[in-house]
Parts: structure tokens; sequence; C-alpha cells
């Protein structure tokens, strides 16, 4: 692979935190290598502007393996960057070229209100999964593991819902920050296992209960959550939510 | 003085003895009971989950966004359990002997073998909470096996185990936070530990949206922080992983427990320039398929599908023969690091050798055409039906390689160096997870006590559940029992006051410096030094000028650090100054006790103690010891030490030939 270097034109959201409007700031980079990853491009730049006394940006990031879930860049219109199924920290400089410019925005949602800078709050996700997305089973009650056999197909299934690093591109891509996607991975997870049965039909009415308190907008099948998530949840997963909340309904007393 | 407090009789009884006779706090006492978790990975979601499902006040504090981001997240390869599903000769037994043995002997035999033991409730647990581990087509879980063993025990989530693991905890932690019985406080790090009449009763932690400091009371306090890899600076842990709640319990009377054992992992994707800011782990799984080889010919730069066959060195295969490309951690990263330093490296850094997975490709392509019955199958189709089983098993892990390098492993060989993994020293603990403050303990990572001098694979998720599931549930009560006539101090106490005037003045002498070096330029040059003189191979020499720089280094950061922003704020280079700072303390004290420490065990090489072949070279009969440090002041140390007996599994010289 041909390695290089270019410059760049960023243009980065500024907010100094949740009160205060934000803007945006344009930045120039230079030397950048097309070996870095996208954040190391932001280290850069920040080292640039601690030493010019400038304050640097702030952005959520922790593993950089794309397992977490923290970084949550909106780049160029999209979250996480121009890749297929990947997270911003794993996005590499050699998607860009000299004299690109690049837009990078925090995430935009009522749901998860800026921070500061590219720093979002998410806590209205974990907020989701206590209404329900566990199942109800306290240290030192389980019986034997492999007294529960599950079709093979099932587990793989439950496994690839259950795969959501709960980052929240998928709030971000919609066009009415719905958080479908996210609530179906974990809805889907439990519903496909034979644990998550006893508490199958309250834990979907009362997680889309909770997502709906918290300022989620509805779903319209666009698809846009699906594009963009970094584990590739499929959007089969709303079609099963839906599922399991009408089945719910119909014959809760 | 070190009182580990294991318990008499046979070492197989001990927990249950233990178990049989603790002391039990009942349930109305223990609403009145508060307990602090700080840090939410495996061991501190865990322990929270079940404190609070015990009926105990809890308050969970971690540092990032949710307690879903901790590193344990991270975790690609398994979780070991003696349930012996595959038949193949596992025990309880098998599994304390393989980590006593992998640990080169280090570890505590009464510690190891509870784990062994409870390793089989963990899985019990994890799938009752809807843990999606991988399945055989009859339905029942599938095991894989990992380096240092000769049997299958590892069960896992494809290279996501760690992930799952986590989110089944946090799952069980986020229904306690909904129950009211857990307080959870994200964004928030602790600076220090408050000690009143010699025990831990609460902590101080910064806000980090606000910068406002808190003081917060606990009856007890558990620190399950994890490990301390990051004093590198380039390492597989996240970037936020921190020393400094683990360091600031050691400034406060908690010794800590040999702090130079440290895990390099053999197969990481190898550093690519100046500008990196962490490094990527390939499970170790992955040497379960791939062989690992270097040229036969010193600097050899042909592309490696160019190199035929017999010019290839499997070095590890014709050094190991009994365990070959299995051998555990520290034997595989030595033996990567002797290739390369004697000028067979490969790539454009000349520092990194091959992981190959072709032969693998073929020799799964062809089960797969008998199982189907396909008759006369293609070259071209037996590749391809190998690589999809390949990618089942391993997919994502080639994907993130791909991601990160450019390059496509199912067409190349993977290109792989060790890199700092894991911390086997922490705070020393008693076998009660109690370190020497009473009343605070320490889980997971955060302590030392399990590994020894070298951690095997898929040991370090089952050491973390183990802990906060299935141990400190018992032995927390032990403490609390006597504690349930000590009401709640308010944190207007004096000890709050003073030790939040400690944190705030550090802070603001940290701030006021207004220096002209970044923060990350001293982490990184902390980093090179530690690499350099404290990494996979240590000298009396080299220790001794680490130990002087670092002094340097200290003097310099103190006195010319730059950090921008105010405290009243969210200001993330702040955080950093704070870590790096606890790093650059560590860093000497982790000189000093591979300086004391005059013998090669696990993961710690000294070159002076070898065997003629290079292998490590263990003086059982000067360092059978843990090596607890007490803080004594700036640069200063009292080491105590706690004598490792070895009842059951006899010290030999480890063989992996």
């Amino acid at each position: 692979m041909e390695h290089y270097t270019m410059n760049l034109t960023l243009k980065v959201w500024r907010q100094k935190n949740s009160q205060e409007k934000g803007r945006f700031e344009t930045y120039q980079v230079k030397n950048i290598s097309s070996e870095m990853s996208f954040l190391e491009m932001f280290d850069v730049l920040n080292e640039e502007l601690i030493r010019e006394g400038k304050e640097p940006i702030a952005f959520d990031h922790d593993c950089r393996e794309g397992i977490c879930g923290m970084c949550s860049m909106y780049i160029n219109g999209k979250p996480h960057g121009p890749w297929h199924a990947n997270t911003t920290c794993q996005l590499h400089m050699r998607a860009y070229k000299d004299g690109d410019t690049i837009v990078v925005e925090p995430w935009r949602a009522n749901a998860f209100p800026v921070v500061k800078d590219l720093v979002v709050d998410r806590s209205s996700f974990d907020r989701i999964i206590q209404a329900g997305g566990y199942i109800s089973v306290n240290t030192g009650n389980a019986v034997d593991a492999n007294a529960i056999p599950i079709e093979k197909d099932k587990a793989d299934n439950a496994f690839a819902a259950a795969a959501c690093i709960g980052c929240g591109a998928c709030v971000a891509a919609c066009k009415n920050s719905s958080a479908m996607l996210f609530l179906s991975a974990k809805v889907s997870h439990l519903a496909l296992l034979p644990q998550g049965g006893p508490e199958r039909k309250s834990r979907v009415l009362n997680m889309v209960a909770q997502m709906d308190r918290e300022g989620f907008g509805a779903c319209t099948n666009t698809g846009a959550c699906e594009a963009v998530c970094p584990k590739e949840i499929s959007i089969t997963n709303i079609a099963r939510l839906n599922a399991e909340y009408i089945g719910a309904g119909l014959v809760v007393e | 003085m070190l009182n580990s407090k294991i318990p008499a009789g046979p070492l197989d009884q001990k927990w249950t003895e233990f178990k049989g006779h603790c002391k039990l706090v009942n349930p109305a006492n223990k609403r009145k009971l508060e307990v602090i978790v700080v840090g939410t990975g495996l061991a501190g979601a865990s322990a929270a989950a079940s404190l609070g499902e015990l009926g105990y006040k809890v308050k969970a504090f971690c540092f990032q966004d949710s307690p879903r981001r901790a590193h344990s997240i991270a975790a690609q390869g398994g979780i070991n359990a003696a349930k012996n599903y595959q038949n193949d000769g596992d025990s309880v037994f098998r599994l304390f002997y393989d980590t006593i043995k992998g640990g080169d002997y280090r570890a505590r035999e009464a510690n190891v073998h509870r784990l062994a033991e409870v390793s089989v409730n963990i899985i019990d647990q994890c799938v009752a909470q809807g843990v999606p581990f991988a399945r055989e087509y009859g339905g029942l879980l599938s095991n894989r096996s990992f380096g240092g063993t000769q049997v299958q025990r590892t069960f896992y989530a494809a290279g996501q185990t760690g992930q799952q693991l986590l989110i089944g905890a946090y799952q069980a932690l986020e229904r306690q936070i909904a129950l009211g019985n857990v307080a959870m406080y994200n964004r928030h790090e602790m600076l220090d530990v408050v000690k009143i009449d010699g025990k831990a009763r609460g902590i101080i932690v910064r806000n980090l949206v606000s910068g406002k400091l808190e003081r917060h009371f606990g009856h007890a306090v558990l620190l399950c922080s994890g490990g301390y890899g990051n004093v590198f600076y380039l390492s597989t842990n996240a970037m936020g992983s921190n020393v400094t709640a683990a360091w600031k319990a050691h400034r406060k009377g908690a010794y800590f427990g040999n702090p130079c054992f440290t895990q390099i992992h053999p197969t990481c994707i190898p550093v690519s320039g100046d500008h990196q800011s962490k490094l990527t782990l390939m499970s170790e799984s992955l040497r379960n398929d791939g062989r690992i080889w270097v040229p036969k010919k010193q600097n050899d730069t042909r592309r490696p599908n160019e190199i035929p066959e017999e010019e290839r060195d499997y070095y590890l295969e014709r050094r190991y023969p009994a365990f070959g490309n299995l051998v555990p951690r520290d034997v595989a990263s030595r033996a990567a690091k002797e290739r390369c330093d004697a000028g067979y490296g490969v790539g454009s850094s000349r520092q990194a050798v091959y992981l190959d997975y072709a032969d693998a490709i073929q020799r799964y392509g062809k089960a797969e055409v008998n199982k189907r019955n396909i008759q006369g199958a293609t070259a071209d189709q037996i590749t391809q039906l190998g690589k999809d089983v390949v990618k089942e098993k391993y997919g994502n892990l080639f994907d993130m390689y791909e991601k990160i390098t450019g390059e496509n492993p199912y067409e190349v060989p993977m290109r792989i160096y060790p890199a700092v993994h894991y911390t086997m020293g922490g705070l020393w603990v008693d076998y009660e997870l109690m370190t020497s403050v009473p009343g605070l303990y320490a889980l997971g990572e955060a302590n030392f006590s399990d590994h020894g001098a070298n951690r095997l694979g898929a040991s370090a998720l089952m050491q973390g559940l183990a802990d906060g599931y299935f141990v400190i549930p018992y032995t927390i009560g032990n403490y609390l029992a006597d504690e349930i006539r000590t009401p709640a101090i308010p944190t207007d106490h004096p000890a709050f006051v003073e030790a939040e005037k400690e944190v705030a003045d550090r802070i603001n002498q940290l701030m006021s410096i207004k220096g002209s070096q970044t923060v990350e330029s001293f982490h990184k040059r902390l980093g090179k030094i530690m690499w350099d003189k404290c990494g996979m191979a240590r000298s009396e020499e080299g220790l001794k000028q680490a130990i002087e720089e670092i002094r340097q280094l200290k003097k310099e950061f103190w006195s010319d650090v730059r950090i921008p922003g105010s405290v009243t704020e969210m200001n993330p280079e702040l955080d950093k100054a704070n870590r790096v700072a606890d790093f650059i303390e560590l860093g000497e004290l982790m000189c000093i006790d591979a300086l004391d420490r005059r013998e090669s065990c696990g993961g710690h090489f000294r070159e002076e103690s070898q065997t003629e072949e290079g292998e490590a070279l263990r003086d059982d009969a000067n360092f059978s010891y843990v090596a607890a440090w007490e803080y004594a002041g700036e640069h200063n140390w009292n080491l105590h030490k706690e004598e490792l007996n070895f009842d059951v599994a006899k010290p030999t010289q480890r063989s992996y030939k």
C-alpha cells in the first residue's frame, strides 16, 4: 500500500458548553500521513492548538478499536465518516486526499444534547436499557450453562443484535432522530433467547415508552440507521421489535 | 507484617471453608451500609450489580459517558472455565495448575484455586443473563483453545467476548440502577481516597463535565479501575485507561504488588509512525489457526508470497514443538523480539513478524468440501470455503486489521509485533481482596493476585467476573459485619474537607505551571523510557538509567507542562495531566521493582538471568515472594515481602518444548 501525506481544511463545530451557542471554526492541518487514524489527525491538530495557546477541541473517544462506542463524530454529513461499517476511531486518513475539506459536527438529536464541542450526552440510551434491557437474574441463580440448548441460528442472530455498541450513529443519521435501531437490537437480542422469554412483553412495552419519554423521534423505515451502523445491525430487528410490540400490546391485561 | 489471610485447610477446601465461616450481614443492615465502586468494567459492573442485588447501597463511578464503555469491552478472545464440556481432561485442578505454571510460580495458590473453582459459575451466570456465547449446531456451547494450555476450555463470542460479557454485567448493573439500589456517576474520576481512623471511608471525585470536586462517603471502597499499561504510552489499553485511582490509594497506604509484572502481548498490529496514539491487539485466538514465521534470510525484502515454503522459519514451531504457536504470551513475545533484533524482522520497520492464515484456509476449505460432500472441488472453491470458515471465526479481527493497515489478511499474511497489553501487578490484596488499608478493596486487573508474572489468555475476563460476581459478595460481608454500628459519616467531616483541599491544591498547582510542553509530549517521553528500559528485556544498567530519567522527567513536568482551559469546565487536557503525573510516579516504582527482582520470571525478563537457550531463568531460592511496596514519600518506598508457598503445584522450570 502506497503511503502519502496531505494538507486539509477542517471545519469543526465549537461549542463551549450546553448553554452557549456553537459555531464552526476553520483549521488548516498540514503533513497528515495517510497511515494516521482520523482521531490521530485530531490529536495532531489539538497539540498544535495547545502550543498556540488556544483551546483544543473536545471529542469523545476511548478504546480506538471500534468497540467501546464512545467516539461520535458526524463527518461530512455522515456519522462516523465515509467508510462502511466503521467507527470514527477506525477511519484512517487514506480515505482522504490532499486539499480535501472535512466538516465535523457532533451527533445532532434533541435526546443527545451537546456537552462541549463534539461531545454529546447519550445517557438517554442508558435509561432505555434501565427500562427493561436485561434479564432479571440475580447472581447465583443460574442453572448449568448447557442445561438450555439454543439453536445455533437463534444464538447467532441474538449475537448479531447484541453486537450493538450503543454509539448513537443510528440516531444521528435518522432525519427523525429515532432510536429504533438501538432499541430493536436490545429487544431482539433478548427476545431471540429462551432466557429472555419471561419478561418479553413488559420489556418491549417499557423500553418503547422510555424511548418516547426521552424525546427520540418515530421510525419511518428510511433505513439511514442501518446504512451507517458500524456493527451492521440489521433493520429487520426493527420489524421484530414492531412484531414484539404489537404482540405484547394485544395480550397485555 | 503482611497478612494474606489465607484460610487454613487443604487447598481445594479453603474457599468452601471460608464461605462456611465468614461473617454475614443481615438484610436490614445491608440497607444501611454504603459501598463505593470505582470503575465499571467486568470487575466493577459485576460487583456493583451483585452488591446491589444483595441490598447494599451502592454508588458506582466511571470516567466514561456510560458504564458500558469500560475497556473490558475490547477483550476479544474469550473466557476460561473448567467446565470440561469437551471431555478432554479439563478440571478445576488443571485450570488452577495451568494458571500457576503460566504465571511462572509467582501467584498465590489459594487465590488461583478459588478462581478456578468459581470459573464454572461465571459461565452459568453469563448464559442466564443472555450472553450469546458461540454454540455448536446441537445448541450447546462451543469452546476453543488458547495459549499455554492443552485443553479447550475457552468460551467465546466471535472476537467480541469482552463486549458480550460486559454488556451482560452492564445490563445487570442498569437493572440495579433502575431499582434504586445503585446510584451511577458517569463522567466522574476518582482523585483521592478518604481515610478516617485508618479505614477507607470515601472518595473525592471530579465531575468531568462541570469540573467540580465532590465528596462521597462509603463504609467500604472498591477499586475496580483496571490496569496501568498506559504507563508505556503505547499499549492496547483504551486512551482513558489510567492508574490514578490505584495510585491515589497507594499514596494513602495501600501497598503496590509486583508493579514490574507487565504483559507484552505477542500479536498486535505494529507501530506505523510517530503519530501512533495506541496499539491494537489481534486476539491470541488467532494463534490457534495462524502460523507465525519470518524469512530464514536476514533483511529479506521480498513480499511474503514470494518467499517459498522452505525459506520460511516457523520459529515457534521450531523452538517449542510441544506447544508450537500456542506457547504462553511472554514466551511468544520474546521469541518475536529475538528474531527481529537478529535482523529477520519484516515490513518497512523490520519490527514485525508474519502471522499467516494460508494453511488454515486450505485446511478448513478441505474440511468443508468433505462435510458438504462436494465432488471434484476446484482449488478456488476450496480456498473460498476456507475463507468463509475463517471469516466466521475471526471475521471482525480480520476486518479490523484491514481497516488499520489497508492490507487484506485473507490474501497476505498479517504483520504483527508484541505490545503492552496487561499488567499482572497491581494493588496488593489479601485473600478477601482487601488492600493494606482496611475497608479498601481492589478487584480485577487493579489487584495483583491471580496471574503471577504472566497471565494466560482468556483469564483476565475470568478473574474480573470471579472477583465481582462470586468473591467480593462473600468477603465484603466479613468486613462490613463489624461496621453495622457505624452510621454514614457526613461529608463535612474534617477528613473529607482536607482530602478535597489536597486534590484542589494539586489541580491548581498543575494549572498554574503554564509551561511550554503539552501533557501528551510528556506521556510519550515517559512511554519511550519505559518501553526501552523496562519493556520486554530489562537490565540493571538500563533500569538505573530509567529511574534517573524518570525523576528528571517528573521535575520537568511539574515546571513546564502546559494545560489549556480552566478548572471549572470540561477539560480533557487537565484530566490527562492528572493521570500522566501519576504514571510518572508509577514508572519510577516499576523500574525500582524490576531492578530489585534480579531474576527472570514470566513477563519480567532480566537479561542477567537467562538459560543458555535464552529462556527466562527463575531464582526460587531468592525471589519466591510478592514484592509489596509501601509508599514512603517522594521517591521513597519500603519493600514488604509476602513469601509464596507452593504446597500443591511444585515449582519447576517452565517448559513448553
